[in-house]
């Protein structure tokens, strides 16, 4: 019986096989991404680069840097503004409302806690245009707020049509994605720390500013990003619950490619308001993923 | 005379720049209880997951009664591996577990019925058959994973540390199961542990590793009462290395200036480390003088009472302490900290270490 | 977590600030609920209990036919993405190859993009192709049905994957060597050991793929043509026309067909649900939630 040798290149083979075993696994939704999400995002790119027709076609000629220099007008930084401020305003009012509630959730005991955080998501799963749809309902001029107003003697309020109105339907969506990873932030936490603080003389507010909120940073940064990029970006909301007079960066794309008819334009603005969120996104992996 | 179960010549096993067994060569006898010994990280687990197939050598053979298997995928090698965390299938019953591995090999339902219910017998789990793993306590999942492994009648059993998650009065029962099972079973046994007691109390035959190489093979007696390096020295059980120069055939002087008897089979001259165990050491009042016996004279620095021994740390001038274990019966003398003794030792027991 | 820490009257506030975030959660869908049962055509007002919404609705043509499409877009997208979805976890997860740190990265984009975005990148491909393909072939395609499944199957594929990825993540890589070493072929160590295993992750990138196809909006809107329109898209256009009972009535259909799906989902998965298994992992909860555990919010998910 021959002695066959062992050595270093048969290794290898044997792990190149299993490589290839796992590219070829890969390639049919590899070549479905490629396709369908890398493709356009690069037609999108060299679309806001595009000239428009006076009949508001696309030209594929005449490139040049117009829609980005429109980037920078005042009505489209207004806009812009508008959107991150609101965006801003909504981050804020959710972790402000969250915090109180998830801690609440952490300190339960086991059951309570799995009970809570399903009461939570029951809410959260179902449809989103429909909740949002809700809010129409109770903030019209003669919908329940109204009424509760009128009720009390005073004037039949509209808080629909605002941008308050459009305020509570993104907290309102957005609301357990600040909830869950501050929970899981504070649930993480080494309460003996907490303990040991108090054990330093250290009265409840004092430990909650020293040791609670630091340690559970990573999470209230996590849930800001997840809240901050999608109110940035946010149409149907705006659309259901806001006005005319309250143009956000989401309906304003919209606009570009239905009633505008300014397809270059609509790419620029959808190129840039991607980059704000990517570089946002990468904010949050460098500073809150890492501790969490 | 039956090929020896397992033969590894020249196997090294590398990951990239890291060399995690070196030059390996081993045999392992048919029917043997063989232990791997050695702290975390010597390689011994590497060595027994290339046995099963889950690696492949980077260099050398691997043959299994006589067949080449070095690059055998592991579903094609008639070994079974007993996993540290056990690994059952948490989604099948007991039974379904264990009849895993002949349902894949096509037996007859007929027969995998049988020689299920006859292992699990043997294990003593023929009760819980239809239980799901999460329902079982450790010790049975430990057994249920045995079962698994020993119903397919493999050529060798490895098993990897299976008893690191139980408790101690557990883990000593299942030592003596085990034990006693691989006799009646007669299956070549491979086992992996960092717990020298283990591989002590149930090996037929032990190698130590350290740093990806295979140190010293031998039965427990020669494991313990003669390491061949400092290392097998120290890593099993407690020892006294002391350094001392060559002065002859069978002499060598200690740091202390005392010549003391050495066995033969060293350099000329040179450097030496002598071995030896505490309880080869006998510690005495200075007026003694124990015939045959090489002696030192010392004080007590420490001495620590475990009831059915008493340790002393004794200093002796050479530098490191020497650490001297002496019974606690009535015909052996205690001495307090602080007090002159001598320590003496027969010349037999010394032991020479290399490394 | 000891109740020591904190005082009781910080536990009472926290507590009543606790149940005024779940009155506010739930009052808009109980008040939408309770409103569909209004026999009045002015939304606010209560008048009587009455089916009388949900009978229009029934008869109306273009609900059902949105109805209809909605359901087959769902449909066919989640299967497909499933199966694309699970393929893509198993290869990043379980392989390594070159060209796997792109995928991987191209695969979490789809999650981050705002939909919006998402919307004008397949407008414009699907424009651009058809012009190409009309010009080589001399094919005259128009969006429609199928460019609608094209488009939810482009951004489910990386929910599914996420989802069973993080069930992959858990996974003791220590039982397929088990099955190997008992003799079990590639394919049969998938068939009994693997699959099986991560059948809840992939039953719940299915169903979130599911909810996600049911639900989207602005990705519809923009790739669907005429007569090809699905229930959210055609919701969407009557509310911004103005709000009518027949809305409240659809809607609490839509309401409680996720909130079954949801149902399904807990049930599926044994011991808490999704939330309570994947919350003990903050790791696998934050991909979740940049996953889509928050299927119906905008901008990021699609």
């Amino acid at each position: 019986m021959s002695d066959v040798r062992v050595t270093p290149e048969l290794e290898a083979a044997a792990e190149r096989a299993e490589a290839r075993r796992g590219f070829v696994l890969s390639l049919p939704p590899y070549i479905y991404l490629v396709l369908f999400f890398a493709l356009p995002l690069v037609l999108v790119f060299v679309y806001s680069f595009a000239s428009r027709s006076s009949t508001g076609q696309t030209v594929l000629q005449d490139w040049n840097l117009e829609s980005y220099r429109r980037l920078f007008s005042p009505l489209v930084l207004e806009i812009f503004v508008r959107s991150f401020l609101l965006a801003l305003v909504t981050t804020l009012v959710c972790l402000l409302v969250s915090y109180p509630f998830a801690y609440y959730i952490a300190t339960r005991g086991p059951r309570v806690r799995s009970v809570l955080l399903v009461l939570v998501m029951i809410p959260f799963w179902s449809n989103f245009l429909v909740r949002t749809y809700a809010w129409r309902v109770i903030l019209g001029s003669d919908g329940l707020v109204s009424q509760v107003s009128q009720a009390l003697g005073g004037e039949p309020i509209r808080v629909l049509f605002t941008n308050s109105a459009v305020l509570i339907g993104l907290v309102y969506g957005f609301l357990p994605f600040m909830v869950l990873p501050l929970y899981a932030a504070i649930e993480r936490l080494d309460w003996s720390l907490v303990e040991a603080a108090r054990d330093l003389y250290a009265n409840g507010w004092t430990a909650f500013r020293k040791v609670t909120l630091p340690l559970s940073m990573p999470g209230v940064v996590a849930g800001s990003i997840l809240v901050f990029i999608p109110s940035l970006g946010a149409y149907v909301t705006p659309a259901i619950l806001g006005g005319a007079r309250t143009v956000l960066m989401g309906d304003y794309i919209v606009s570009q490619f239905l009633a505008a008819r300014n397809w270059p334009f609509g790419s620029a603005l959808s190129f840039a308001i991607m980059f704000v969120m990517l570089l946002a996104t990468v904010v949050y992996f460098r500073a809150g993923a890492k501790s969490l | 005379m039956a090929s020896p179960a397992v033969e590894m010549v020249g196997v090294s096993k590398r990951f990239g720049d890291v060399v995690a067994v070196d030059s390996l060569d081993l045999t392992v006898e048919d029917g043997e209880f063989f232990s791997l010994l050695g702290p975390s990280g010597c390689g011994k687990t590497t060595t027994l997951r290339m046995i099963a197939g889950f690696e492949y050598p980077t260099e050398g053979n691997l043959r299994i009664h006589g067949v080449e298997m070095g690059l055998k995928p592991a579903n094609e090698r008639p070994v079974n591996t007993v996993f540290q965390s056990y690994a059952l299938f948490p989604h099948m019953t007991v039974f379904d577990n264990v009849a895993f591995g002949l349902r894949m090999k096509k037996v007859a339902a007929s027969e995998i019925e049988t020689r299920v219910k006859r292992v699990l017998d043997q294990v003593q789990l023929s009760q819980r058959a239809d239980a799901r793993p999460n329902q079982l306590s450790g010790g049975m999942q430990q057994r249920v994973a045995l079962a698994r492994a020993l119903v397919n009648e493999p050529e060798v059993l490895l098993l990897d540390e299976p008893l690191g998650a139980l408790d101690l009065k557990l883990r000593q029962n299942m030592q003596y199961e085990l034990k006693d099972l691989q006799a009646r079973v007669g299956i070549t046994f491979i086992y992996v542990t960092h717990d020298q007691e283990e591989a002590l109390t149930m090996s037929d035959r032990i190698g130590v590793m350290n740093d990806g190489r295979l140190l010293q093979v031998g039965n427990a007696h020669d494991i313990y009462e003669k390491p061949e390096s400092r290392f097998v020295a120290d890593f099993i059980g407690d020892i006294n290395l002391i350094e001392a120069e060559i002065t002859g055939a069978r002499s060598a002087r200690l740091s202390n200036g005392v010549e003391v008897g050495i066995p033969e089979g060293h350099p000329a001259s040179g450097s030496v480390t002598l071995a030896l165990r505490p309880e080869q050491l006998v510690l005495g009042g200075v007026e003694v003088r124990k015939e045959g016996k090489d002696q030192l004279r010392a004080r007590v620095t420490r001495r620590t009472y475990f009831g059915d021994v008493y340790y002393y740390d004794v200093d002796a001038g050479l530098g490191e302490l020497l650490e001297v274990k002496e019974e606690n019966r009535p015909d052996v003398d205690t001495f307090d900290v602080g007090a002159d003794v001598t320590v003496s030792w027969r010349t037999e027991s010394v032991n020479l270490v290399t490394g | 977590m000891s109740e020591s820490t904190n005082t009781r009257g910080v536990s009472r506030i926290l507590g009543l600030n606790a149940w005024m975030v779940y009155v506010f959660l739930y009052a808009p869908i109980a008040l939408l609920i309770v409103f569909s049962f209004n026999d009045n055509n002015n939304v606010a007002i209560w008048t009587e209990a009455s089916f009388r919404w949900y009978g229009e609705m029934f008869q109306n043509a273009q609900v059902m036919g949105a109805l209809r499409n909605s359901l087959l877009v769902a449909f066919v997208s989640t299967i497909v993405s499933t199966i694309l979805g699970t393929m893509l976890a198993i290869a990043l997860e379980r392989y390594r190859f070159r060209g796997r740190g792109a995928l991987d990265g191209l695969a979490y984009l789809p999650i981050i993009i705002p939909d919006v975005t998402m919307a004008v990148m397949l407008l414009i491909f699907f424009f651009q192709a058809f012009g190409i393909l009309g010009s080589l072939l001399g094919l005259s395609l128009t969006t429609g049905i199928p460019t609608i499944i094209l488009a939810h199957i482009a951004f489910n594929i990386s929910f599914v994957a996420v989802v069973v990825r993080a069930r992959l993540a858990q996974f003791d890589n220590a039982l397929q060597e088990v099955a190997a070493d008992l003799y079990a072929t590639r394919w049969a160590t998938f068939r009994r050991v693997t699959f099986p295993l991560i059948l809840p992750g992939v039953a719940g990138g299915a169903l979130l793929a599911l909810t996600l196809s049911l639900d989207d909006v602005v990705v519809t809107q923009f790739v669907s043509g005429v007569g090809s329109t699905t229930l959210p898209v055609y919701v969407f256009g009557l509310v911004r026309r103005g709000v009518t009972p027949l809305i409240n009535a659809v809607s609490v259909v839509m309401l409680a067909a996720s909130m079954v799906l949801v149902g399904i989902s807990l049930g599926f998965q044994r011991g808490g649900g999704v939330g309570a298994q994947i919350l003990a992992d903050p790791e696998a909860l934050r991909e979740e939630i940049t996953a889509g555990g928050a299927p119906h919010a905008e901008g990021a998910t699609t």
